[in-house]
């Protein structure tokens, strides 16, 4: 059976333990003439939950572990002799699972039966060509060792699967059974529903923590390697970034960092004072009708894919920064440059700034309006003065928000700003960004075993640790502010 | 009505004879949410340093009324105003008066203590600041001082003024919020329900504050209780569905009324 069938019987399977499991606590109850703890449903709700969930888990940790155990079977079986020279174990290994798969559509199709795939009724040596007819192209000749372990493979697969389809509707029916005749009018089906649920949640909020581990821990794997390979003085505090696949490559974070907070900076020199003000304006002067089509259109900037926005610099912002600015000034006659980067990443980072802070303006209290108006101020004074000191932590949190959207961003920056690493202040230069680097250093390569290509787990590594540098500056100020003023 | 006929009536000391002067004048003002008729025909003498109550069944437009005279229904955008108030003779809905001067020469203290997020010092200090008031640094101390000293909170908060004004009790910011609308110098102070949110300790503080107040401020207080009415005010108004029904001397409003409505109101027979 195939998972999702699977999961539909489970979940038949609940539901009909639902309607059971509720049915014989009001049978009970009726024959014993003892009032129930629970309402009816919540014995039904028990009887669907010992079905669902711990059949699921079951299932889940099957999808997870059979892979690994049938992999390493398999490994086994593919000796060294038939690893291609200069290859990796890993592909051939791949090419089984290909074949592996490939193999359900040969029989599909040629109409085979299974059994001749082990008795040798039916010649494979020409299994390339078989394969490749129904989609499946392999490079070279499949040797035989490589054909049985796709055979053992597809095998271990199959039984692994129906092994899984039993065991978890035994789980399901066992649990099932077992809650069921443990119904009794005084069992709390509502605590134990409750229980549950609770469990649930926390389950869910610990996949979530568990991958954001697993996320850092792969990062600062990958990353000891890199500096296993590549001292880290030189990551740290060489300025030149000059990547050679041949090998001895300088690979200075600087000039990427720089790029990085460069463009950030202007990008932020631009979105915070307009964001801000389009906010105040939202928030405190514009009529409900003007506010009703501001906002949305607003709104759209930020629904813009950003590869748009970096084609609107490639071809509008840079040619024009380049011929009114930067040449008459004698600064440089690139296109691509810092500041069109930086002035377009700002345009499309204008809403996140604009629609939380409006947000958070509206959020403030019209009673403090009223106070501040009350004493004779103006709308501009009580705006100064009352209404951003009392949005301040919100505001904050939103530019910080905008900041890393700024960092995180690289289509704007390939297009508008290039991919040269340079330390320059020239904003009319172009620079590139951490991102950028990333993407270019593991393009077009898979195997993560030199530095050139390790470089770009430090690198993100880096930008992970500056991201979360810059949400504890904020949660600080957050604190600080609210400290003072609550 | 002719207020000024029964002023001088009831009037028997010189001392008091400044109470008889009219500070606020109303005549035939109408007030209108969108299409709703909030007030109607509303025309009232509010005399000088005399504290004067608005009571009436909720929804009536006390309120409303007392938000016309500091011109505070004009951040309401469907509220529309007609008519004629005047303070001092001078017609405040004259084109020519600007509604954010008017407000500091009327005050306002709301019914739910709003402090500002900011120290207890600067949230006196606000009104002064925005009106120029003090030149120096120890101008602003002083009237800082003595705006706290005349919201009787000056001894509860002198050592801590740079503590946040909304770390004090509810009645302590009620009381910190007086001051702040007493820091410049208003001529007229509107309350509405200053004591709605308050314990009956912090209430009692806020009564005996406005009775001192009274000295040198003309106070228009709108309150749900009547003994409250009672106790501090020396006229009371009653209104009713938008209309001003009776207004008269607090003694006589409370034992005996012209109006039937007022009667019935005060005898709890609806409201
Ligand atoms: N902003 C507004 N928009 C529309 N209608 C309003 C608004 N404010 C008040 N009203 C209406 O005007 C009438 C008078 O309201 P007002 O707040 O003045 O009553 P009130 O006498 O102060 O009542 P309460 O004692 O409950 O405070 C009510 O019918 C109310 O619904
Ligand atoms: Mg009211």
């Amino acid at each position: 059976m195939s998972v999702g069938l699977i999961f539909l019987v489970v979940l038949v399977l609940a539901a009909a333990g639902y309607f059971v499991g509720r049915a014989r606590a009001l049978s009970l109850s009726a024959q014993s003439g003892r009032k129930l703890h629970s309402l009816p449903s919540y014995y039904g709700q028990t009887v669907a939950l010992f079905i669902a969930v711990p059949a699921f888990f079951v299932l889940i940790a099957w999808l997870f572990i059979q892979p690994i155990v049938i992999d390493s079977r398999v490994n086994g079986m593919v000796p060294d002799s038939v690893i291609p020279d200069g290859g990796a174990r890993s592909l051939v290994i791949s090419d089984v699972r290909r074949i592996a798969n490939g193999l359900d559509a040969v029989l599909s199709r040629d109409a085979i039966d299974e059994s001749a795939l082990t008795d040798g009724s039916i010649d494979f040596s020409s299994i390339r060509g078989r394969l490749a007819d129904v989609g499946v192209a392999l490079v070279g000749d499949v040797p035989t060792e490589v054909f049985e372990a796709a055979k053992a493979y597809r095998q271990g697969a199959k039984f692994g699967n129906m092994m899984m389809t039993v065991a978890v509707l035994l789980v399901a029916i066992a649990f099932g059974a077992w809650s069921y005749t443990w119904i009794r009018p005084d069992m709390r089906a509502r605590n134990i529903s409750e229980t549950f649920i609770k469990a649930l949640l926390i389950a869910s909020s610990t996949v979530a923590i568990l991958t954001t581990a697993g996320i850092v821990g792969s990062l600062v794997f990958e990353t000891i390697n890199f500096f296993k390979m590549y001292p880290a003085s030189d990551f740290f505090f060489s300025t030149v970034w000059n990547p050679q696949f041949r090998g001895g490559s300088d690979l200075g974070i600087w000039p990427l960092l720089w790029g990085t907070l460069y463009i950030s900076l202007i990008a932020l020199l631009v979105a915070v004072p307009i964001g801000l003000m389009i906010a105040i304006y939202l928030a405190e002067y514009a009529s409900k009708a003007v506010r009703s089509v501001a906002k949305p259109m607003i709104e759209v900037l930020a629904g813009i894919p950003t590869i748009v926005y970096g084609l609107f610099a490639l071809i509008t912002v840079g040619p024009f920064l380049r011929d009114y600015f930067a040449q008459p000034m004698g600064l440089g006659s690139s296109s691509s440059s810092v500041l069109t980067a930086g002035l377009v990443m700002g345009i499309m980072i204008i809403p996140f700034v604009s629609s939380l802070s409006d947000d958070i303006i509206n959020a403030v209290p019209q009673s403090l309006r009223d106070g501040s108006y009350g004493l004779g101020a103006t709308q501009s004074e009580t705006i100064k003065k009352v209404i951003l000191p009392a949005a301040l932590p919100g505001v904050v949190g939103a530019i910080l928000l905008a900041a890393s959207r700024a960092i995180g961003e690289t289509m704007i920056v390939v297009l508008g700003a290039g991919a040269a690493a340079k330390l320059d202040l020239n904003p009319f230069e172009a620079m590139t960004t951490v991102t950028v680097k990333i993407v270019s250093q593991l393009t077009g390569d898979t195997e993560f075993a030199s530095p050139e290509t390790l470089v770009a787990f430090a690198l993100g590594l880096t930008l992970f640790v500056i991201t979360l540098g810059l949400n504890v500056v904020a949660l600080y100020i957050v604190r600080k502010y609210r400290e003072q003023y609550e | 009505m002719n207020m000024s006929g029964m002023t001088t009536a009831i009037t028997p000391t010189p001392k008091v004879a400044a109470m008889n002067e009219t500070k606020v004048s109303a005549r035939d003002v109408q007030v209108y949410y969108g299409d709703k008729h909030a007030i109607r025909d509303v025309n009232i003498e509010i005399r000088s340093r005399t504290v004067t109550a608005f009571i009436g069944p909720s929804g009536c437009g006390k309120s409303t009324f007392l938000r016309c005279i500091n011109r505070m229904n004009d951040t309401i955008a469907s509220c529309r105003v007609e008519g004629n108030i005047s303070i001092d003779s001078e017609n405040i809905y004259d084109p020519k008066v600007d509604p954010v001067q008017l407000r500091a020469k009327v005050g306002m203290v709301f019914q739910k203590p709003n402090p500002f997020p900011k120290s207890i010092f600067e949230n006196v200090a606000y009104g002064p600041r925005i009106h120029g008031l003090a030149a120096k640094k120890s101008d602003l101390d002083d009237i800082v001082a003595s705006a706290l000293q005349k919201a009787g909170l000056w001894n509860e908060v002198k050592d801590r003024l740079d503590s946040p004004g909304t770390g004090l009790s509810g009645g302590q910011q009620q009381r910190l919020c007086i001051a702040r609308a007493v820091a410049v110098s208003p001529e007229v102070i509107l309350m509405d329900e200053p004591c709605s949110a308050l314990d009956p300790i912090a209430t009692a503080k806020v009564e005996e504050l406005i009775h001192e107040l009274r000295e040198n401020f003309t106070i228009v207080i709108v309150t749900h209780s009547m003994q409250q009415a009672a106790r501090v005010s020396q006229r009371t108004a009653m209104f009713h569905l938008g209309n001003l029904v009776e207004e008269n001397d607090t003694d006589k409003m409370f034992t005996n009324p012209d109006d039937q409505r007022t009667q019935d109101y005060i005898m709890g027979r609806f409201g």
